[in-house]
Order: C-alpha cells, then sequence, then structure tokens
C-alpha cells in the first residue's frame, strides 16, 4: 500500500444543521443558511440568525463562486500520507461581504494562489460528505 | 458601556511560583504542580492552610489528564489539601489568564480572600511518545463533532499554526508586514532567553538563521512558533487590603481585559485582530493609564505573528504599523522603549501557556530579574491567547 492511500481526511460529524453544507455537493449546489427575516445568509450553519435572532432560517444554493481572504500554503507532513505542499484558504462567497469559511484551494500549483484570486466551488466526496472545496475561477 | 467601579483593583498579586522548565522534566505533572503552588504560597507570606480559593484555566477538561493540562482545580487543591470555599477551572473563558480574570472576581466578590492560580502543561514528555499528541485531529475520536474544530480538520488543518498563519498572511498582504520585520519578536525572545537560566533555547538567534528555518506554514517558520516543555507555573491572588501585610509589596490589578466581541471562531473573525481589539479596548477603558505609561509587555508568542497583533491592538502602535514598529528590533528590546517577554517568552522560553507572561511580568516589577532585570519596571501588561481567545491584565506594583 502506497503512502497516499493509507491517508485518510478527517471527516465531520453530521448533525441536521450542518447536513445540507456537508451533502449540498450530491446535487452540485453549495448550500448556506438564510435568515428570511432580514435576508442575511450567516456560516456555520444554526438554527437562529446571528444577526436579528430571526428563527425562520434555512439552506439555499449560493453560486459557489469566491474571492479568497486569505491563505497558507502548508509544508508540514503532519500524517502519514498526507501529501504537501497544499494550500489552506479563507474564501469570501461573492453572495455577501463577510460570509466565508475555510477551505483548500486545489487543482493548481500553490504558489499560483493569490489573496484576491478568484475562486469557484468543486466538491470532493469522501464517503456520505462532499466537500467544498475551491479551484481558480476560468 | 461605563461602570463606576472597577472591582480588579481590590485584587493583588501577592506571591509566584514555577517548577523547573523541563524538555523533557522528569518530573510527572503532579510534582511539578506541586512546586509551583508551594512555591507561590511561601512567596505570598501564607500557608496553604491560608487559601480559600483555587483556579486554573483549562483545567483538566476533558477528565483525561491530555499534556496540555493535566492538572485541574480539583486534582491539585485535593493533592494540597486546601479547604477553599470557591474553586473553578474550565476552558470556556478569556484565554489562558482566565484563572487570574475568575479567581481576581471571586476575591472582589467577597468569595475568598487568597487564590491560588496555577497552569500546569507536559506537552515535551507526550511528544516524546507521539509527534502528533496536539493535533488537532487528535482532539476527537472517530468524525469530528467538535464545536469548532470540525469545520477546520476535514480541510487538513493539523495544527493552529494553519489558522495563524493565514492571519499572518492577510497581516502581511494589508499592511506591508515582511518576514524580515516578523523575525524580530523570535530574534528578541532569544536575545533574552540567553539571561534567563530556566530558558528552553538560549543560543545566540541570528536573522539568518530565523530566514533559513524551516518553513512550516507561509509565512511562519519554525522560528515562529513556540516551544514544548514540562512546566508548572503559579500565582497567587489576594484581596489588597489583606495583601498591604504579606511580604511582596502587592502588585495591583488595575484593569482586566476580558471581552469577546468577536464570533468564537478562527475563520469568522477579523483576521488581522482576532479577539484582541476587543481586549484592549475594554482593559484601557478601566484605567487612567495608557499604553505610554506601560514599562514592559509579557505579549502572547504561541506564534511571533500573535504578539505583533498583541501590540498593536493593545495600542502599543497603530493597528496595521506592527511591522514598522518592531523593525531592527530596538523598540522592543530591553533597552527599548517597550520591552518585550524578557524571559524569552514562549518562542524560546518554554511554552508555559499563559502564567508564563504573569510570572514574568512581577519577577520584572519586584525587582528579581537577575541578569534580565529592566532598569524601569513600575507598570507591566501580561497578555495571552490566540484567535477569538483572548485575555489581558494591567499590572501595578504598589
Ligand atoms: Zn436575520
Amino acid at each position: 500500500m502506497s503512502a497516499e492511500a493509507k491517508f485518510a481526511r478527517k471527516l465531520p460529524q453530521l448533525t441536521a444543521e450542518n447536513t445540507p453544507f456537508w451533502q449540498g455537493g450530491r446535487d452540485g449546489h453549495l448550500l448556506i443558511y438564510k435568515c428570511r427575516s432580514c435576508s442575511d445568509l450567516f456560516h456555520p450553519p444554526q438554527p437562529v440568525c446571528p444577526s436579528c435572532q430571526g428563527m425562520d432560517v434555512s439552506s439555499e444554493p449560493v453560486s459557489g463562486r469566491g474571492r479568497v481572504v486569505s491563505f497558507t500554503i502548508n509544508h508540514q507532513a503532519w500524517a502519514p500520507g498526507l501529501v504537501v505542499p497544499f494550500v489552506i484558504a479563507i474564501v469570501e462567497l461573492v453572495e455577501q461581504t463577510g460570509l466565508r469559511f475555510l477551505s483548500n484551494i486545489v487543482n493548481c500549483d500553490p504558489d499560483d494562489v493569490l489573496i484576491g484570486m478568484e475562486v469557484v466551488v468543486v466538491f470532493e466526496q469522501i464517503e456520505d460528505v462532499w466537500l467544498p472545496l475551491f479551484e481558480a475561477a476560468q | 458601556m461605563n461602570f463606576d467601579r472597577f472591582y480588579e483593583k481590590d485584587v493583588a498579586i501577592t506571591g509566584i511560583g514555577q517548577s523547573e522548565v523541563g524538555r523533557p522534566s522528569q518530573k510527572t505533572a503532579s510534582q511539578l504542580t506541586a512546586d509551583a503552588c508551594l512555591e507561590a504560597i511561601r512567596d505570598a507570606g501564607l500557608n496553604p492552610t491560608d487559601i480559600d480559593g483555587i483556579a486554573c484555566w483549562p483545567g483538566d477538561h476533558n477528565n483525561a489528564g491530555d499534556s496540555f493540562s493535566p492538572i485541574g482545580s480539583h486534582a491539585a487543591a485535593t493533592m494540597l489539601g486546601l479547604k477553599v470555599n470557591w474553586y473553578g477551572g474550565g476552558y470556556e473563558g478569556p484565554g489562558p489568564l482566565a484563572g487570574i480574570i475568575n479567581g481576581a472576581m471571586a476575591i472582589a466578590t467577597g468569595l475568598c480572600r487568597h487564590v491560588l492560580v496555577f497552569r500546569t502543561i507536559t506537552e515535551s514528555s507526550a511528544r516524546l511518545v507521539s509527534k502528533s499528541a496536539s493535533a488537532l485531529t487528535n482532539k476527537t475520536q472517530g468524525r469530528d463533532g467538535s464545536y469548532m474544530w470540525r469545520w477546520y480538520t476535514p480541510f487538513n488543518v493539523y495544527s493552529a499554526i494553519n489558522l495563524i498563519a493565514i492571519f499572518a498572511q492577510r497581516h502581511f498582504h494589508e499592511y506591508g508586514t515582511t518576514s524580515e520585520q516578523l523575525a524580530q519578536i523570535a530574534l528578541t525572545c532569544r536575545a533574552n532567553a540567553a539571561l534567563n537560566p530556566k530558558a528552553v533555547f538560549r543560543d545566540p538567534m541570528t536573522l539568518g538563521d530565523y530566514m533559513s528555518s524551516r518553513m512550516i506554514s507561509t509565512p511562519l517558520r519554525m522560528f515562529d512558533c513556540d516551544v514544548h516543555c514540562d512546566a508548572s507555573t503559579a500565582i497567587v491572588l489576594s484581596r489588597s487590603d489583606i495583601a498591604r501585610d504579606q511580604p511582596n509589596p502587592p502588585i495591583r490589578i488595575e484593569a482586566i481585559g476580558s471581552a469577546l466581541n468577536v464570533p468564537y471562531s478562527w475563520d469568522q473573525l477579523p483576521l488581522t485582530e482576532m479577539a484582541t481589539r476587543g481586549v484592549g479596548e475594554m482593559m484601557w477603558a478601566r484605567t487612567d493609564l495608557t499604553p505610554e505609561d506601560v514599562d514592559t509587555a509579557q505579549l502572547y508568542d504561541g506564534f511571533s505573528i500573535l504578539t505583533l497583533i498583541w501590540l498593536e491592538n493593545l495600542g502599543f502602535c497603530e493597528r496595521g504599523e506592527g511591522g514598522r514598529f518592531i523593525e531592527g528590533g530596538a523598540r522592543i528590546s530591553r533597552e527599548g522603549t517597550l520591552p518585550i517577554n524578557t524571559n524569552g517568552g514562549q518562542l524560546s522560553g518554554g511554552r508555559t501557556h499563559g502564567l508564563g507572561y504573569v510570572h514574568e511580568a512581577c519577577s520584572q516589577l519586584w525587582k528579581r530579574a537577575g541578569q534580565r532585570q529592566l532598569k524601569k519596571a513600575d507598570i507591566a501588561v501580561a497578555a495571552a491567547g490566540g484567535g477569538p481567545l483572548g485575555g489581558s491584565l494591567l499590572l501595578v506594583r504598589d
């Protein structure tokens, strides 16, 4: 067995609230929670809008397009089979200022990643999780 | 919000203690804890029977004795035979200084008179057994259901350095901060460590050494990371009116910063401020003193960029100017206008994780810092934490 074959990403525990985020990729959608009262999108998923405390919230598809707010190229092989270097980034979605989450930038040379770079979501399925990763927008 | 009374001023630090700082230590976590606590109690001129409160952060939060915090308040109080009116611990608080902040509040509200605060850590021993002992992915078994880490570990975030490197990269991008500037945090700590017999790394470090140290997670290198150790540090807090009769000149807690004005999260908070902005604003709102009055600052350096962010958000320089403030290292050296991390910090002194900063601030204020004693040291700041964790203390020797 190769070193690469032994490596497995840590997967998140699915809950009623976060399942849309982790499984939206099955249908090719990035699903983000939205508040019906104030129209704010927010992340991480929760049953209360953090802006107006409204409880009429549910997930809905967004475009999957965003920009790199900041990133790091990780060089340390923390676990057997973890292929380095790779990019960890915080991506802000185009739908709303401040709407962001941490992910990886994939399918490019890590040295080509820049702050402000336009990216688009791409899903990597592992078991019942569709990880929302990002690659450079065309 | 305006307050008309600041209860922390009724509380003073009256004693300090610290075990050996081993890498690793041959002593057990309990032995290290006993060494530190008994030394601090004696230093305060007290007996264990005088101690009626005990606090720590984060305590034995997993009830698992893990190396990040093997000893909690329950274990320490029992081991030392204490009889307390009040005790506390737990992770959820304003960072590594939470034990002091909580203990001070317990005294100020009249629950107790003398609180023993301690912090024990044995990460050096743990890493001899397993290199990945402290990996974020090992905080949970199987799938990650933790409140916060579950949003990062699926993206191969193994260490806090990955998250803090993202903050550093943003600071570099927004403000033009450079690696050569950031290096001054590590170089200053190393120069100070040379004068501290207990420091883990004391050999001289040059800018070249720093720049050629291994890149871990851009832009942070090996020498931007603190060094694991086995140690325990203890602080005794006393009610101010009683403290006047104890042997050491009381060190008044002039102001506390404990605010959390941002989401408790590593990716939703302001990347170049973290929680520190609210902490600093709160602390300075509770005193007539200003940053210009501070003789020395002992600022969290779990990773070097965190010290720079503390410098900015505690008002020692303008926000975004941290890189230029520390450039060349003169201002933050022992001879500078704001000497920092005079015991070598955690970067070279050892990751005592929080209370080490308070121990050093008190050592300086009591003129007990030996070779590294500053000429003028009457007012000090200690601050600790990174990301959403943060707390600060303004300390004044009466
Ligand atoms: Zn809302």
